[in-house]
């Protein structure tokens, strides 16, 4: 076995387990960070697949932003007096059964695609490459990324106003 | 592609917290692991076929996915402050 798919299989572990985790344990505290362990799990999944920027993107506006959000609301609103109550829906069965139906569905799909041949990524560096890619061909998109920000920050300030 | 599989599964395990979970913090948490389900499989794929456009499509993912994550906070807190509850269950103004 290599190096690369002893740490694939790592990455693996980190990245389902973490997740199982944070959608099973009571509390909300206890979910962010197995949440965490997730998102670390695929940063690494994508150090493997030679994304650098989205490595280090995923590290800062995730676990250093999204997490630490969460992390807030858990403090702000009282989430342990909720801990003793029922964690999930009285009819769970339906969404158990709808999730294992799009697993087989997917999975049954998955397994008769033919992929063409991989082919390899250019030499030159990665940020490089994401930077031309972003600036040269979706340089629309990538502004008007901009302004949903700037609305998304407008209206999390509106609804968080005491007295909205 | 043993990535895909791996996405597969980060999917599931969204997709069952998102629908048997009562708590919307912990909603939250797994649409942001759908979200980074569809990241890993656009960034195999942007390796697959040796082309950048993925990793920046993932790159939008990750934007939206910020915003989405501070707006529905925000409502959230929004809603905590008028009915005292994080249970989905249990917010059923609009259901009847």
């Amino acid at each position: 076995m290599t190096l690369d798919t002893l740490f694939f299989y790592a990455f693996t572990t980190l990245t389902l387990g973490g997740a199982a985790l944070a959608v099973t344990r009571p509390s909300a505290v206890h979910a962010a960070i197995a949440l965490m362990v997730s998102l670390l799990g695929v940063a690494g999944l994508y150090l493997q697949l030679t994304a650098e920027f989205l490595f280090v993107t995923q590290i800062i506006l995730y676990i250093g932003g999204i997490l630490l959000l969460f992390l807030f609301v858990i403090m702000l609103v009282n989430l342990d007096a909720g801990r003793g109550l029922r964690q999930f829906h009285r009819r769970w069965p339906v969404g158990a059964a709808v999730t294992a139906v799009a697993g087989v569905v997917l999975a049954v799909l998955g397994s008769r695609v033919q992929l063409p041949p991989a082919q390899r990524m250019p030499e030159t560096g990665n940020v490089e490459l994401v930077a031309d890619t972003l600036l040269q061909d979706y340089l629309v998109p990538f502004e008007v990324v901009s302004l949903l920000l700037l609305v998304a920050v407008v209206g999390s300030v509106l609804l968080g106003r005491k007295r909205a | 592609m043993h990535y895909v599989a791996v996405s597969l599964g980060l999917l599931l395990i969204g997709t069952a917290g998102l629908l048997l979970r009562r708590n919307i913090v912990i909603i939250l948490m797994s649409i942001e692991l759908i979200l980074n389900a569809v990241n890993l499989n656009l960034v195999a794929f942007a390796r697959h076929h040796g082309n950048a456009a993925g990793q920046v499509f993932a790159l939008f993912v990750i934007a939206v996915a910020v915003a989405e994550a501070a707006v529905g906070l925000g409502i959230l807190l929004a809603l905590y402050r008028n009915r005292e509850t994080v249970q989905v269950d249990e917010i059923d103004l609009l259901k009847w």
